[in-house]
């Protein structure tokens, strides 16, 4: 029981905001010591897996050359580019994206898409672009609002996508850890019985994104009504 | 690979503040020597990251942004050919993937097979900041100190995702697993089929949320509830147990800041102010979908 201290300081830890790398770093000093793990065992632990997962920040490497692009202008001349678009709205945008990133997961192309290379130079901007196209300025709420979806867009298409592909390295693990317990099943099997809750995933989203053009379409028709109405009176 | 990661962390050691200088330039170290050093040191400097990072030690910069008219004269001189450098990245990565995957010199492989997406994913960044340097006439020095300006404001949270991982670690080598395992297993009623299709996927859910990894829950999960309860006990189909249970640990993935390299990176990607305002956007598909997957795994499996 001892051993779950570690999570308990994971949770205190987010709720009153400290840090979170100190958090965590202690979460971990905290699960070791109650794990009866002595202290160069635990350091050592730390080390390796932080050298292992090295791959987890490699999306600093597309930074050097989307820094430059926005420099020249890529996040104006993505939303130009759905500003000539005239049925694109935000939610459609994001639909079609939603679509065209679950299936290329299915088929193993998890490579993309990502936040660091689409969602923050074009999905984003053209998500945002479409909105301002129709309702004109928005405030900065509608912004987080439109930002938040396209990357939550992103996961829901990659995870709900991947394990779909049958060589993917999830379905891989699933297939290794029945054969250690004595059951063979065909990686096909578990891709295709993943179809079902893909689809639900796809459409789930795509009913919210669809719920969040009409929001969008009320709370900034309200707002221009309002304008009116004041120039009424 | 390292080299550019090297060079834009170089670029960063020359910030004004020597807090900031040296978390950097210690992860640099961690990136380029991760292999020589042995663990125990990399250990406390991964510590000494925390600490640094913990003391608000990371901050921001100065840098010289160009105005919006610049950025929109640069736009419509350079037009669409903007995207193409951007989209160079996956395109380019996808070949490599696929292309040199069986490509071998003398017998050796060019490249290292558990690496290849990763080992592609560098060489696209490279084609495609050439492309990007060709198309916009401005220096390489430019676009480190571009880069410099997006790590800046994404601080501490880009280290986050390893940090979380080597806690993951920690967890498996004290055997937290198995512990919550025989929470789950010894509160559910194991003769009603439905219940214990309930808390294998609401508990893989939980464990994902809490370990930030799908992947790490899921042997301990099955182990504990999955196989044992579903499966032998029940005759459940453990094509369907499996891939559905994976599943719902990607709703857990959704819901929770462990997961930082999806949830809590992006969130500083995009300059939102509520680092928290992915998940919340989230939470509804992912509860959405755990309750059908309730109902999915107890028609199809049985």
């Amino acid at each position: 029981m001892l051993t779950l201290l570690g999570i308990v300081v994971v949770i205190i830890g987010f709720v009153l905001r400290f840090n979170p790398l100190m958090v965590v770093v202690i979460a971990g000093i905290v699960t070791g010591l109650a794990g009866a793990l002595p202290i160069d065992k635990i350091l050592i632990i730390f080390g390796e897996a932080f050298v292992k997962n090295r791959y987890l920040s490699l999306f600093i490497l597309t930074l050097p050359v989307i820094g430059l692009l926005e420099r020249n202008g890529l996040k104006e001349q993505a939303q130009k580019l759905i500003g000539s678009v005239k049925i694109a709205t935000t939610g459609r945008v994001l639909i079609l994206y939603l679509f065209i990133r679950e299936a290329a997961a299915a088929l193993a192309l998890t490579a993309l898409g990502g936040h660091a290379q689409m969602v923050r130079p074009l999905i984003a901007p053209m998500a945002e672009g479409a909105a301002e196209n129709k309702y004109g300025k928005l405030s900065a709420k509608t912004h987080e609002e439109i930002k938040s979806f396209s990357a939550s867009v992103d996961n829901v298409g990659v995870f709900f996508g991947e394990d779909i592909f049958v060589a993917f390295g999830g379905v891989l693990l699933m297939k290794g850890f029945f054969e250690q317990n004595g059951l063979i099943i065909e990686p096909l099997a578990i891709a295709l019985w993943g179809i079902p809750t893909a689809i639900l995933a796809f459409l789930i989203h795509s009913v919210r994104l669809i719920l969040l053009d009409r929001k969008l379409d009320a709370e900034y028709n309200v707002s221009l009504k309002d304008v009116e109405e004041c120039e009424k009176s | 690979m390292a080299i550019i990661a090297f060079f834009a962390l170089k670029d960063k050691s020359n910030s004004k503040r020597i807090l900031t200088a040296s978390f950097w330039g210690l992860f640099a170290v961690s990136f380029i020597f991760g292999d020589i050093i042995p663990p125990l040191y990399m250990g406390v400097l991964v510590i000494v990251m925390a600490i640094i990072a913990g003391a608000g030690g990371v901050r921001l910069g100065m840098y010289d942004e160009v105005s919006q008219d610049h950025r929109l004269t640069q736009a419509k001189k350079l037009g669409s050919r903007l995207f193409l450098p951007a989209l160079l990245i996956p395109i380019v990565t996808i070949i490599g993937t696929l292309g040199l995957k069986d490509i071998s010199i003398a017998g050796l492989a060019l490249l290292d097979k558990s690496n290849i997406t990763l080992v592609s994913l560098g060489v696209a960044c490279i084609v495609a900041l050439l492309t990007a340097l060709f198309l916009t006439k401005d220096t390489a020095i430019r676009s480190l100190k571009e880069s410099r300006r997006l790590i800046d404001a994404i601080g501490w949270a880009a280290v986050l995702p390893q940090l979380l991982a080597t806690l993951g670690a920690l967890f498996a080598a004290a055997g937290v697993g198995q512990v919550v395992a025989e929470l789950v297993g010894s509160a559910i009623p194991v003769d009603n089929r439905f219940m214990v299709v309930l808390a294998y996927v609401l508990g893989m859910a939980l464990f994902t949320m809490v370990m930030g990894n799908a992947f790490a829950a899921f042997p301990v999960m099955t182990a504990g509830v999955g196989l044992p309860l579903i499966i032998q006990l029940h005759g459940g189909n453990p094509g369907v147990v499996a891939a559905i249970g994976m599943f719902s640990g990607y709703c857990g993935t959704l819901m929770t800041p462990m997961a930082a390299n999806y949830n809590i990176v992006p969130a500083a990607l995009l300059d939102l102010a509520d680092k928290n305002a992915v998940i919340k956007t989230q939470i509804p598909t992912a509860l959405l979908l755990l309750f059908c997957n309730v109902f999915l795994m107890y028609f199809l499996a049985f």
